[in-house]
């Protein structure tokens, strides 16, 4: 259990994948313009790291008891490239509320290098099953946490005056920079 | 479909993805590896030059097999093209360039999710002869390889005091900021800031 906080913790603050570990920038810029399409992004992303988290755990265990751990990155791609898929198929037929929400951003989520880079560094840190699932999982949260944010900051930007050079995506980056810089104060909780 | 392989057609996709369609600086895409591995100049050339490769050769494939892939599952078979190349990279850097390998880590294997080598695939390999997306491949590769260049460089000197890891002043008046990732970010926005307002002066210009 002390594992697990430690490591929703260190996913969602201290190693926060958009802006400690740099991953999933693309969504981050490309779908922070409103919050409630950032919040429908994040819930879409913390859905599909949480199922291919678990996924390339056992696709790993394969892997490694065939010899070929070469594959993985060719092994994990396709596992997730099916799992959106399967899921955007389910999740039409059984919960279509949830489907026509999140719909449009299931499959950016396959080219979200977030996802891939949760199955890659759980298989470096050596995670068991359940550490795995729940490393996706907050990875997923942190991810949510940060986009949801920077859209509320990228709301009020709008109304906003500012150099004619730096309109638009400049001014975005400029504005996820101060951010991460709030970020890094929880850097100091890493010791622990 | 007739292929058009005069020479100033070549010229021009080479151009475009250096120039005027720099893949980060205009089009915005593969934001995250730039944003990671341009710490200093050595890790972004390295990182260029690596996805330059995987560029390429998917281009190359992708563009050959473009007529017998259905277009039903095509981004899917661009997905394992990718993912062959960048596999390949990963195996050849781990085996000659080990001290690269561990600083760009992570980010070698999601070079298949780079937006910039899937884009380029569905934008232009799947419609133009081996050739071109050659070139195409080569142009775009060129273009990221030097965003990530200067960037690294900019990063390197002021967040470490270094040029290409050559001390240039001593380490203590540098900003340390500039090499964490809201360095990136700021990096990041001040260049395309600047690409921004040098594009509307040449509008102005024009006009």
């Amino acid at each position: 259990m002390e594992q697990i906080f430690a490591i929703a913790l260190s996913a969602i603050l201290v190693e926060n994948y958009v802006l400690v570990q740099f991953l999933g920038i693309c969504p981050f810029l490309g779908v922070s313009k409103k919050v409630d399409t950032a919040l429908g992004m994040g819930l879409a992303v913390i859905f599909v790291m949480a199922l291919a988290s678990a996924a390339t755990y056992v696709v790993q265990q394969l892997l490694i008891m065939l010899d070929i751990t070469y594959m993985q990155t060719i092994a994990f791609i396709l596992v997730i490239a099916t799992l959106v898929q399967l899921v955007e198929m389910f999740l039409q037929k059984a919960v279509p509320s949830l489907y026509t929400a999140l719909g449009v951003y299931l499959p950016l989520i396959t080219t979200n290098c977030a996802v891939l880079g949760a199955a890659v560094l759980n298989t470096q840190e050596g995670y068991n099953f359940i550490e795995s699932v729940a490393y996706g999982t907050f990875s997923g949260v942190g991810f949510t946490l940060a986009i949801v944010l920077f859209a509320t900051v990228r709301e009020r930007q709008e109304f906003c005056k500012c150099p004619k050079a730096f309109e638009g995506i400049p001014m975005a980056l400029v504005s996820a920079s101060l951010l991460a810089l709030c970020f890094m104060g929880f850097s100091g909780l890493s010791v622990w | 479909m007739s292929e058009p392989n005069n020479a100033p057609r070549l010229g021009k996709t080479l151009l475009n993805g250096i120039i005027f369609e720099n893949p980060v600086l205009v089009l915005l895409l593969g934001t995250c590896p730039t944003l990671a591995t341009s710490i200093s100049a050595i890790n972004g050339i390295g990182m260029g030059i690596a996805t330059t490769v995987v560029l390429t050769g998917s281009n190359v494939v992708i563009s050959l097999i473009r007529k017998l892939i259905p277009s039903k599952i095509r981004i899917a078979s661009y997905i394992v093209v990718i993912a062959t190349f960048t596999t390949i990279v990963q195996l050849l850097l781990q085996a000659y360039v080990p001290s690269l390998y561990d600083s760009l880590g992570i980010f070698i294997p999601l070079i298949v999710v780079n937006c910039i080598v899937l884009g380029r695939a569905e934008a232009f390999a799947s419609k133009n002869g081996p050739l071109l997306s050659l070139v195409d491949g080569i142009g775009m590769g060129i273009g990221f390889t030097m965003t990530l260049a200067i960037m690294g460089l900019i990063r390197e000197f002021l967040g470490a005091g270094t040029f290409f890891g050559i001390q240039v002043y001593p380490n203590e008046f540098a900003a340390m900021l500039m090499t964490m990732p809201c360095g990136g970010f700021l990096t990041l926005g001040c260049i395309i800031a600047a690409v921004q307002f040098i594009r509307s002066r040449g509008k102005k210009g024009a006009k």
